[in-house]
């Protein structure tokens, strides 16, 4: 252990031990990371869509999205670039909803994104209740940057798996590293196993 | 790309570059070089055990030895001593490099088209690592750095930067100070909105690549103004940080 002379940290009291992971610190405002201009779809032109290893592709327009069943839940967020934020309430329509009865043989899906932007994830990290297609966030509308009209929401993950301003889930067999699993960034990025970086 | 491990960094020297603001110049022995916009991973111990963890841009071109610039946040826990605190001789762990996709190669094939860099602040670190690489690599490729900041006490790299400008080589430095203006200040004096850009950015025909770093705000008002100006998405790349907890 490398100890740094001097240094006493500032150990945050009020936070409820086991929630924060390791190497993560808590934040009250929420920041934006993004790696290019923020997209704007006028929510006219906006779908989302299922493709791939499916029968049918399914697709909703704005209005039909917002018609799915939807949960109001709040959750911890947790960004690779070491902040979390706690309890954040959120709007979805959860993935469950969106992939029910799709018969597949899929075990892994890409979300790709307004902007390009794509990230892969096994199929069961985001179902049985543990992803969303979030609309709303503290009971607002979702802001732009922040992923607006929709993002997804996949908690218990690093967020840059929360794909902002999705548009589609592809379902496939072979799993497909996106965009920051290309650039140096773990696979599945789990934040209680500090899955950050390759070999991580 | 390995495996990346944490590293003890050996501090070389503390350098301030303003009231707020220091670089560290380090000793990596078994640094693995890194590309001009990476940034690294430092995690400091205290005595207990505790450990805390944070983000900095590399300052240095990969031929330099390893240099990190932080701004010290006034409530941070980790800038007020990386900045305060360290001295010649300390040393933490650090890293990295990381990030693939903020990097800018003089020998790459976005080398071929002019680069503009636009900074706010302390955004201005991995966009100065570019404009070294670039006169050490000894590259042609012409590049305009617009540089928001404060004051002219808060510019970062003032001396430097404004040397490279007047070799007539090919490095342009566009400053405004949004804040405060010296007397005699001939410079821009206000936030960068779409018309500064369109009066220093390179003309969307010109294909250039652009960085654009700072807060939020900032790279929102910049990428948008310059997809205004007519730059495809997919040239302008961004890296976004606020005062976070820093």
């Amino acid at each position: 252990m490398v100890v740094s002379r001097g240094f006493q940290g500032r150990r945050r009291s009020g936070g409820e031990p086991g929630r924060v992971p390791p190497g993560q610190y808590l934040v009250d405002d929420f920041p934006v990371l993004t790696a290019g201009p923020t997209p704007s779809t006028p929510l006219d032109e906006w779908t989302l869509t299922v493709t791939g290893a499916v029968d049918e592709p399914r697709r909703w327009t704005w209005g039909e999205f917002l018609a799915l069943p939807s949960e109001t839940f709040t959750t911890d967020i947790h960004c690779v670039t070491k902040w979390s934020k706690l309890g954040t309430e959120w709007e979805g329509v959860p993935l469950d909803v969106l992939l029910d009865g799709i018969d597949t043989s899929a075990e892994f899906v890409i979300a790709s994104s307004d902007g390009g932007y794509t990230t892969n994830l096994p199929v069961e990290d985001v179902l049985d209740g543990k992803a969303w297609v979030a609309f709303s966030y503290e009971g607002e509308p979702l802001e732009e940057e922040h992923g607006g009209p929709a993002r997804l929401l996949v908690p218990h993950l690093y967020l840059w798996k929360s794909a902002k301003w999705v548009r589609n889930l592809e379902l496939v067999e072979e799993d497909e590293p996106g965009f920051w699993e290309s650039l140096g960034y773990h696979n599945r990025g789990d934040p209680w196993q500090e899955e950050r970086y390759w070999g991580d | 790309m390995g495996r990346l491990i944490w590293q003890e960094a050996k501090v070389v020297e503390v350098r301030p570059e303003t009231a707020r603001v220091a670089s560290l110049v380090l000793d990596v022995p078994a640094w693995a070089g890194h590309r001009a916009g990476q940034h690294v991973d430092v995690r400091l111990t205290a005595e207990d055990g505790y450990q805390a963890q944070r983000s900095y841009s590399i300052a240095s071109a990969p031929s330099s030895p390893l240099t990190l610039t932080v701004e010290r946040i006034e409530d941070g826990e980790v800038s007020p001593y990386l900045v305060g605190e360290l001295r010649a001789g300390d040393t933490f762990e650090l890293r990295g490099p990381i990030g693939g996709y903020f990097v800018w190669d003089a020998d790459g094939a976005r080398a071929a088209v002019p680069l503009l860099l636009v900074a706010g602040g302390s955004g201005v670190v991995p966009l100065a690592a570019m404009v070294r690489h670039r006169v050490a690599a000894g590259s042609a490729t012409p590049v305009r750095l617009v540089y928001s900041s404060r004051s002219i006490d808060d510019v970062i790299y003032r001396d430097e930067l404004d040397g490279l400008a007047a070799t007539g080589d090919g490095v342009e430095v566009i400053h405004t100070l949004t804040r405060s203006q010296p007397p005699g200040w001939t410079g821009y004096a206000r936030r960068i909105d779409a018309t500064l850009l369109a009066e220093v950015a390179w003309p969307a025909t010109a294909a250039a690549a652009a960085f654009v770093c700072g807060p939020t705000r900032f790279v929102e008002t910049v990428a948008a103004g310059l997809l205004g100006l007519g730059y495809e998405p997919g040239r302008i790349r961004t890296e976004r940080f606020g005062p976070t907890g820093g």
